[in-house]
This record gives structure tokens, C-alpha cells and sequence, in this order.
């Protein structure tokens, strides 16, 4: 992220104080007030790092150590459209990859990456518990089910 | 009451399956249509959660006849209120077929994939609103809260629960009164309660279905639980990606702090309880309980070594007890209908139901509740429906991550903890994926440890080293290179890892690898001596293509379309294909004008 101005951190960080007002400075908040402020800013850039360590009164390297561990937080920009492909054991065995190979080539994009535009961002996950749907994927909260590679197109196609 | 009578109920599965299936939309239309005609005030819409069928959704039942009707589309509400609700005539077109028989089958009781089921712990999913109190109330819901409150001593709780011989669902198969004992003889001024709904197995869905479907179930066992080793606060700790089970459940919470089941001097015991719902960062080895524990207060998920046991030394330093969504859902049936009428179901050394994600390749796939003891036979062929296309059955894998694969001789194992144990898989968290000859084992295998790799925490050398050397070992089986002596050197380190791991992530992580060496050993072989997959899903490994040299024109037609050079010849003489050098990737086979070209 670019250098901020003191103002601009300021008013960048206002949201934030406000997250971190409504939680008391102890340690067992800090996963709560974490996914709370991904939702605010869509991912953890580090000045947001650092103001969770001061208002929780942790060092910046809990913080850091607790954002890498867990796969749910994220330290780039993500896109408006966060897809996650189902590689669970279900989804596996009838053709998951192949599902996701079909949206690569329909992003451009690699797992794990976010498309130029911030439209979309592409991950793999273990398991999503739709089994019976297998091969499915989620796109934001909806889930997709029994899905060919066929069908990737005409999905996509619903969030652009 | 708040409802006046209607003549008919319309169940809507609203599921995650279901929705996702079209079931919001269904319901609308339904709304629509029964307004149209006039009907809303007669025919009552309800939704519920999970049915377990998943695969034939969206589901909807209609009673009083109990007619069961499966992928049902906004297209067809018309008919449905047109023929069955006001004719009274079934939609015969919208029943469910039986796999095996085509036979149609109207009522939800009779077909094959609910009838052999007992159902317990699931005992309310799809029958009731998950979003209504009263109508788990009028289920005889928070009866067994009741009683326990008010006329059992804790201690006869713990011994009720111990009797009962319940054993924790949600894998490594602990008793569960036992447990309790622990923390409740562990003396402190607080104690917690945690329930586990961290659901991370992938195959495994039945936590979520759980929560979806019956959330008061969850609180009515945890607030027996609670009772009976004295804690006064518990957690539900649940992952972030079962947005409508976190959802469920906070409603549910906040109807039973409205209707004083949770709070302060609950049933007026003087016994108090507040519920908390913790979400999930996204993290598997977190279903482990110390490292759950650690993930509470804020921590990296990280598992600590036991002992002390949570029951001494748990969250916060305080005693505390964990357990299962399975596990917590069994309790309010064992108070209600006592202890006999439990250890009358299952096996002797594992009491009562287990539910199972069944899925894979196989017809029927969804969530089922059997007895402890039922064979695997039934499970796949008579509740599922058999495997699907007429293929035949090669393996079941049981136990997730954590588990492994039987073969077809283990068809009639009947299914326990320690039967399972003893065939080399483990009853897990219950997912249970069926797998037909197209499956290679090998890479089944490297699948579960390449899961199990990347969500080792890298506390413990042996499961962050071991199954790392494991993977890389197995992902050269896979591309063809396989060497002597990776057979032996997978069984000697999924040994070690076995006994050296610190929690039971690494402890279970070899076992996916030990149990296919174990049966399928020879599929092994085939890669390794070989370099043959025989059931063609390792691509680098998919056996060559080969010319018939008797039936080759010598065209060169398939020399020219390969892509890495490996057919050579002279025109008009037979050609070869190089099979160091294929890729297998078929592109010659439909350009040769006489088929001599053929996968080896």
C-alpha cells in the first residue's frame, strides 16, 4: 500500500476504531475483531496490523502470527467475487479439478490469484460440506452444485 | 397459539444443498401460487432443514399423506397446487425412482434410503422449522434439560451418559460419560463447555446439517452437559464457512435466552448457563481440541501436548470439557428414553447411531443415521442406492483424512469404532466415500495426505517433515517415478509419524497411505515396477499408446498430429510410438484410418 498522509491514515483507520471500540483490549478478541475488519476493508493491509495491536494491546508479531496462520485471512486485495472451488474428498472423486481447471481458463488466473480488475478472486478449499452436490463451488454465500466444466461459463457470467 | 389450523403442510428442505439447488425460489413460487388460488390461509409452507438426500433436491414433502417429492422446480409448483393440493391427486412424475428398480416410491417412509435408518441425532432434521422454538418444544424439545435441572444430581447425570456408553461422534471415539466424570471431578470456580462444530473432514457434513436443521438439539445437549460437570459458560466453535448454520444457531440462542432456557436460574435451579458462539478462522488442525482451545483465546491454532487434559487444565487454564455436534445431539434422546433403550441399539462395545456422509460414486449420496453395527453392505448398496452407471465397487474410505480405504472383502465388516480400527481405517468424523474401479487408489491416497500436509501446523517435526517426505515420495509414484524401495520407505515413516506425532492430525495423517499399501498394494506395484495406472487417473502415467503393427498402413497421419514427437516410422511401413516419450495424451487414436493405435 502507498504512503499514507497522517490525515489519510486517519480517516483510512476511522472504521476501524470503531470495530475495536466495541471490544475490550484482551487477547480473545483478537480473531473476532480480525474477521470483522477484513469484512470492513476486504483484506488486512498492515497499518490495520498495527492499529489491532495498539487497541488490543498485543504485539504487531501476535498479530502477524495469528494472520498467516488462518486461511481465512488475507493480506492482498481481493476481488468483488470470491469463488471458492470445493477440492473436498466428494468433489474430488467426481471431477473437481476439472471444474476448476475450466474457471483458470475462464479468469485467467491461477488459485489463489485475483483478476487485474479486482472482479474475481479464484481459491481451492478443502471442503465446503455440500458433498452430495459434488462437484460444487461457492461464489460469495451461493453454493453451485453438480457442476460440468460446461456450466463454469454461464456462472461466471452471472457475477460480472 | 399463534397459529390457526391449516389442512395441508408443506415441508421445504432449506438446507445448503437445497438452496443451492433452487429452494428459495421454489418457495417463493409456492407463496405465489398458493396466494393465487387462494390457499394461504390453508396450506401452511414450512422450511426445514437437511433431509440427508441432497442429491435429489430440492426436496419437499407434503403431509398429512407424507408424499415425498424430489428435484422439484419452480416450473412445477403450478401443478403440484393444481393436481395434489386441490385435486388431491399425486404428481407421480416428481416421485422419487428407486436406482436399482425404477420403482416409484410416494411415500418418504418406504424408500430404500430412509427406510433402513435410525434416526437420532438427526432425529428432527426436515421434520421441524429449524427457526421455531415451540416447534422443537413440541417435539418434547428441552424435556430432557428439564429434568435433568430439576430432579437429577449431577452426578447421576454423568452416570446416566457413562451407562449409556456413548462414545464422542466426532472421531477418535472417547466415552463420553467418561469425559464428563473428568471435568466434573476437577475441582475449580469456573468451568467451560465447548462444542466442537469445526467440521473441517472433507467428505463430512453432518455437523452443519446438525446445526441447520436442529440447532435446540445442540443447546439442549450442551446445557445437560453443562449441568453435569458444573460449567456456567460454553462456546460453539464453528467454521466461518457454514454462514446458515452460524446463523441458525444465533437465532436459536437468542430464542432460548428469550424463553429462559439459557441465562441465569434456568427451569429455576438456580443453574446458570450462557452460550457463545465462536466462528472458525479456517483452520483444519483446529478441530483438534487443544488447538481449538488455543484458537478461543485468540491464538494461533496450534495443538499442546496432553496431558493435562482439558478436563484438568483446558481453556483459560480451566477445566473444560469438548465434545462433538453429533455427540451433544444424542444426549437429550438418552435422558428422555433411558439408558436400555440405547445400548438396545448398535454393538456392544459402540451403543446407539452414527451418521455418515455418504458420497463418491455411488446413486444416492447424502447424510444417514444407521445403528452401530450395520454392515458397510448396506450402507452402500441398500441405502445408497449401489454405485452409479453400473460400475463396480472398488473401495470405501472411511474416516476422512484421518481414515483409509476397505476393500470389497470388507463389505461385511460391520461398522463400529473397533471394527473400523482394526481393518486400519478409523470411524472418523463419518464421512464415507465410495469409489468404483475408475478410482486409483494411489492417488486417493496422496489426495488425503496432500490435505493433511498443507493443514499441518508445523509445530511437531514428525507431521511437519514426515508427511511432507510422504507426499513428495507418493507425488513421485504418481508422475512415474517411483523407485524400489518406496513402498517399504512409505510404511516405515507412516509408522513413525504414527507414534511420534504431538496431536491426532499427524497421528491419523499415514493412515490414508497405510491402508491402500495395505489392500491395494499391488496398485502400487504397478506404478512403481510398471509405470502403469491401472485405473488411468495418473496421467503421466496412463499406460502408452500403441500401434498394431499388423494392422498399421503406415499413413503417418498420427505421427503428424503428436504433440512431443514420440511416433516415428517410414510411410508405407508400420509405425511406432516411443513410450518413454507418449504423454498418452490420445490425440492420435482418432486420426488413424484403420484403428490399429490403441492405450496400452
Amino acid at each position: 500500500m502507498a504512503e499514507m498522509t497522517e490525515e489519510k491514515l486517519a480517516e483510512f483507520l476511522e472504521p476501524l476504531k470503531e470495530i475495536l471500540s466495541r471490544y475490550e483490549k484482551k487477547e480473545r478478541y483478537l480473531i473476532p475483531v480480525l474477521q470483522e475488519a477484513q469484512e470492513e476493508y476486504g483484506y488486512l493491509p498492515e497499518e490495520v496490523m498495527k492499529e489491532i495491536a495498539l487497541g488490543l494491546n498485543l504485539s504487531l508479531s501476535q498479530v502477524y502470527g495469528v494472520v498467516t496462520f488462518y486461511s481465512q485471512f488475507h493480506q492482498q486485495p481481493r476481488g468483488n467475487n470470491i469463488i471458492r472451488v470445493c477440492m473436498g474428498t466428494a468433489c474430488h472423486v467426481r471431477g473437481g479439478e476439472g471444474i476448476l481447471n475450466a474457471i483458470k481458463d475462464e479468469l485467467g488466473i491461477e488459485a489463489g490469484e485475483t483478476t487485474d480488475d479486482l472482479e474475481f478472486t479464484l481459491e481451492s478449499v478443502a471442503c465446503i460440506g455440500a458433498c452430495g452436490l459434488a462437484p460444487v463451488i461457492m461464489v460469495n454465500d451461493d453454493t453451485h452444485g453438480r457442476l460440468t466444466p460446461e456450466k463454469v461459463p454461464e456462472i461466471m457470467a452471472k457475477y460480472k | 397459539m399463534k397459529d390457526s389450523i391449516y389442512r395441508s403442510h408443506v415441508l421445504i428442505c432449506t438446507g445448503t444443498g437445497c438452496v443451492s439447488s433452487g429452494a428459495k425460489t421454489l418457495k417463493d413460487s409456492l407463496n405465489e401460487e398458493l396466494a393465487a388460488n387462494d390457499l394461504s390461509g390453508e396450506i401452511k409452507i414450512v422450511e426445514t432443514g437437511c433431509h440427508g438426500f441432497c442429491e435429489k433436491g430440492p426436496i419437499m414433502i407434503v403431509y398429512p399423506e407424507g408424499v415425498f417429492y424430489c428435484e422439484v422446480q419452480s416450473d412445477d409448483v403450478a401443478e403440484i397446487v393444481e393436481e395434489h393440493l386441490l385435486k388431491g391427486r399425486t404428481v407421480e412424475r416428481l416421485l422419487f425412482k428407486e436406482p436399482m428398480t425404477e420403482e416409484q416410491i410416494p411415500s418418504y417412509q418406504d424408500i430404500a434410503f430412509y427406510k433402513k435408518q435410525q434416526r437420532i441425532a438427526l432425529a428432527n432434521c426436515g421434520k421441524i422449522d429449524p427457526e421455531d422454538i415451540d416447534e422443537y418444544i413440541a417435539l418434547g424439545g428441552y424435556e430432557a434439560a428439564g429434568k435433568v435441572l430439576t430432579e437429577m444430581d449431577a452426578q447421576e447425570v454423568v452416570d446416566t451418559i457413562k451407562d449409556s456408553g456413548l462414545r464422542g461422534r466426532g472421531g477418535g471415539g472417547f466415552p463420553t460419560g467418561l469425559k464428563w466424570q473428568f471435568a466434573k471431578n476437577s475441582e475449580s470456580d469456573k468451568k467451560y463447555l465447548i462444542c466442537n462444530a469445526d467440521e473441517g473432514d472433507p467428505g463430512a457434513f453432518m455437523d452443519r446439517s446438525i446445526l441447520e436443521g436442529d440447532p435446540h438439539r445442540i443447546i439442549e445437549g450442551m446445557l445437560v452437559a453443562a449441568y453435569a460437570i458444573g460449567a456456567d459458560e460454553g462456546y460453539v466453535y464453528v467454521r466461518a464457512e457454514y454462514p446458515l448454520a452460524i446463523k441458525r444457531l444465533e437465532k436459536a440462542i437468542e430464542d432460548a435466552e428469550e424463553y429462559g432456557l439459557l441465562g441465569d436460574d434456568i427451569f429455576s435451579s438456580g443453574f446458570n448457563f450462557k452460550l457463545h458462539i465462536k466462528k472458525g478462522a479456517g483452520a483444519f488442525v483446529c478441530g483438534e481440541e487443544t488447538a481449538l482451545m488455543n484458537s478461543i483465546e485468540g491464538k494461533r491454532g496450534m495443538p499442546t501436548p496432553r496431558p493435562p487434559y482439558p478436563a484438568v487444565r483446558g481453556l483459560w487454564g480451566k477445566p473444560t470439557n469438548i465434545n462433538n455436534v453429533e455427540t451433544y445431539a444424542n444426549i437429550p434422546y438418552i435422558i428422555n428414553e433411558g439408558v436400555d433403550k440405547f445400548t438396545a441399539i448398535g454393538t456392544e462395545g459402540s451403543s446407539g447411531t452414527k451418521v455418515f456422509a455418504l458420497t463418491g460414486k455411488i446413486n444416492n449420496t447424502g447424510l444417514v443415521e444407521v445403528p452401530m453395527g450395520t454392515t458397510l453392505k448396506e450402507v452402500i448398496f441398500e441405502i445408497g442406492g449401489g454405485l452409479g452407471q453400473g460400475k463396480k465397487f472398488k473401495a470405501v474410505q472411511t474416516g476422512g483424512p484421518s481414515g483409509g480405504c476397505l476393500p470389497e472383502d470388507y463389505l461385511d465388516l460391520p461398522i463400529d469404532y473397533d471394527s473400523l480400527l482394526d481393518a486400519g481405517t478409523m470411524m472418523g468424523s463419518g464421512g464415507m466415500v465410495v469409489m468404483d474401479e475408475d478410482s486409483c487408489m494411489v492417488d486417493v491416497a496422496r489426495f488425503f495426505l496432500n490435505f493433511t500436509q498443507s493443514e499441518s501446523c508445523g509445530k511437531c517435526t514428525p507431521c511437519r517433515e514426515g508427511t511432507k517426505r510422504m507426499l513428495e515420495i507418493l507425488n513421485r509414484i504418481t508422475d512415474g517415478e517411483g523407485k524400489e524401495g518406496d513402498i517399504e520407505l512409505l510404511l516405515e515413516l507412516g509408522e513413525h509419524i504414527k507414534s511420534t506425532s504431538l496431536c491426532g492430525l499427524g497421528q491419523s495423517a499415514p493412515n490414508p497411505v497405510l491402508s491402500t499399501v495395505r489392500y491395494f498394494r499391488d496398485e502400487y506395484e504397478a506404478h512403481i515396477h510398471d509405470h502403469n495406472c491401472p485405473a488411468g487417473v495418473c496421467s503421466d502415467l496412463a499406460g502408452a499408446y500403441v500401434i498394431d503393427e499388423e494392422a498399421c498402413i503406415g499413413c503417418s497421419k498420427c505421427a503428424k498430429v503428436c504433440p512431443v514427437d514420440a511416433i516415428s516410422g517410414e510411410i508405407k511401413n508400420p509405425f511406432t510410438i516411443d513410450p518413454d516419450v507418449c504423454i498418452a495424451c490420445g490425440a492420435c487414436e482418432p486420426e488413424c484410418p484403420v484403428d490399429a493405435i490403441s492405450q496400452g
